[in-house]
């Protein structure tokens, strides 16, 4: 196990000393708090914590999405004050354009750089293969399953080439065997491009089979708990989920996670008796 | 993996059933109002058999220019139309980015929606006299309230996510409307252009019977002063025909530039 070391030289993503308060009605939250943590080339990192510990906030900050946050986020040096172009987002939601096809779908960051139709198709029919949708080029979203549509979402964000991969559970709506399967073509993914990836997931399994490093977060307000090395061999698939390792790994997480989790729970029971609405 | 929940393609195999039992409805009612005012339990001095209307349809187009009157009133609706999805849809896109002027003005929007503004048109014969531009602005006044009010509920009911990757590649103002926002609202701007366009041609018929001027409503006019109620009611199925074709040509333009739906 290590811990957070935002001052590490090579990395590519540095989180450093991250905070994010809202005002409510019942006076100010902490959602996060003193969040540091750094990403290194061609890692995979998750991050994993209870229901309310912020997760998705962190997703937002690290997109540039929420800029109202204390702390700083850095790219290979530069600091992030909005939307960078090294960073591509996949959402937990379902975020295909429903009016394009799935082509047109993958290709739409390269037509925002104003890249010519033939050679856009060519690079979007690039990255439909590596999802493994090849022969549904021309079907559009509706005709697609969750999880197509969910490596549609991947395609097109992994066509604009980012440094860095932000997911934010993308396979939560899915059903379990769908989602194992799901995070091999990830893994397969990330193995061949090398692909630097910072998954949030609230799903144990999900992050010990993909992950170089897993972030442990505590319940509200959002802090870093933990930083656990999975020293598992690669290339993985989700076969590993039935080994001894695995199991360990995945028993030590929720050791870690199970005081969280519970003591959110014992928080939203008591907001709830009080008819306190405040997520 | 691969396309486990994937919807069937459409093999158009019962495609012909809706159009024979709407076909067959239509030709059932008629027959029905036939037997009724051929039994008198219908006055015949109210309502035509509609043999007698069908009988009426080549006289009109033969004696009363029927097509060209029809193609008056179709330009009078095209106008409007035109008219109403350009400033509807602006008019929308504006309220919706300006809060303010939404606030302040959508109720406003919303009760002339309501209005029966056809009683107006002693107004509009002031303002552009009695001529085919007094029945274009009473269809495009009239329409215009529902395409404004459909717009802007479609814009607001974008999927915050789709709005979020637009964001997340670093989409201009511009880019964020024309390439997510305007196409994500499209079937809602859609159903608001319907509306308007119901409203326009319903003031423009209206219109052109009440001032007697123009198209298939001045005929109508003259036809049941006339007391011919055979070419009357078949003037009234050349309306439902511009109604007809406005709409096929709508549904063609949705499914050109929506063709997922």
């Amino acid at each position: 196990m290590t811990a957070a070391a935002p001052g590490d030289g090579n990395a590519i993503l540095v989180a450093d000393n991250i905070a994010v308060r809202f005002e409510t009605a019942e006076g100010p939250i902490t959602a996060l708090d003193d969040v540091s943590f750094t990403v290194r080339p061609g890692e995979f990192l998750s991050i994993i914590g209870p229901s309310g510990c912020g997760k998705s906030t962190l997703f937002n900050v690290i997109g540039g999405l929420l800029s109202q946050h204390e702390g700083v986020v850095s790219v290979a040096g530069e600091a992030v004050s909005g939307p960078h172009p090294s960073i591509g987002m996949v959402f937990q939601e379902e975020s295909t354009f429903p009016w394009r096809n799935v082509i047109d779908n993958v290709a739409f960051p390269l037509e925002l750089i104003g890249m010519q139709r033939e050679q856009r198709v060519e690079r979007a029919r690039h990255f439909i293969a590596l999802v493994g949708l090849d022969g549904f080029e021309n079907r559009y979203p509706g005709e697609l399953s969750g999880g197509m549509r969910q490596r549609v979402s991947l395609a097109r964000t992994l066509a604009a080439e980012p440094k860095i991969l932000l997911m934010d559970e993308p396979f939560a709506a899915l059903d379990e065997q769908t989602r194992l399967l799901l995070g091999d073509k990830v893994l397969h993914i990330q193995q061949q491009l090398q692909q630097t990836t910072l998954l949030i997931t609230h799903n144990i399994t999900e992050a010990v089979q993909m992950s170089d490093r897993i972030l442990v977060m505590t319940y509200r307000p959002g802090k870093v708990k933990r930083i656990v090395d999975i020293a598992l061999p690669r290339p993985r698939t989700s076969a590993i989920v039935g080994s001894e390792d695995f199991g360990r790994y995945v028993a030590q997480i929720w050791n870690d996670l199970r005081e969280e989790a519970s003591r959110g729970m014992r928080e939203e029971e008591s907001h709830a008796l009080l008819g306190d609405t405040t997520p | 993996m691969t396309g486990a929940a994937i919807r069937a393609p459409r093999t158009g195999r019962y495609d012909w059933a809706p159009r024979l039992i709407g076909l067959a409805t239509l030709i059932g009612s008629l027959l029905l109002i036939e037997f009724l005012i051929r039994a008198g339990i219908i006055n015949r001095y109210v309502a035509p058999p509609p043999s007698e209307v069908i009988a009426s349809l080549y006289r009109i187009v033969a004696e009363e220019h029927v097509l060209r009157r029809f193609a008056f009133t179709a330009g009078e609706c095209l106008s409007a139309g035109v008219l109403l999805t350009v400033f509807g849809v602006a008019g929308g896109v504006l309220m919706h980015r300006f809060k303010l002027l939404q606030k302040a003005c959508e109720t406003w929007v919303a009760s002339v929606a309501a209005a029966p503004l056809v009683i107006m048109y002693p107004l509009f014969l002031v303002v552009f006299g009695r001529n085919a531009l007094t029945i274009v602005m009473m269809g495009f006044i009239s329409g215009l309230p529902p395409a404004i009010l459909k717009t802007i509920e479609g814009i607001s009911a974008t999927r915050k996510v789709l709005v979020d990757v637009g964001r997340s590649f670093n989409l201009t103002r511009g880019q964020q409307f024309w390439k997510i926002l305007l196409p994500a609202s499209l079937p809602t701007i859609f159903v608001g252009v319907r509306l308007g366009l119901i409203f326009a041609l319903i003031n423009i018929v209206g219109t052109e019977y009440l001032i007697n001027y123009g198209g298939l409503g001045s005929l109508i006019t003259d036809l049941a002063e006339r007391y011919d109620l055979g070419g009357t009611y078949a003037a009234i199925c050349f309306v439902i025909l511009v109604s007809v074709v406005f709409f096929v040509a709508l549904e063609w333009i949705e499914r050109w530039l929506r063709p997922a739906d």
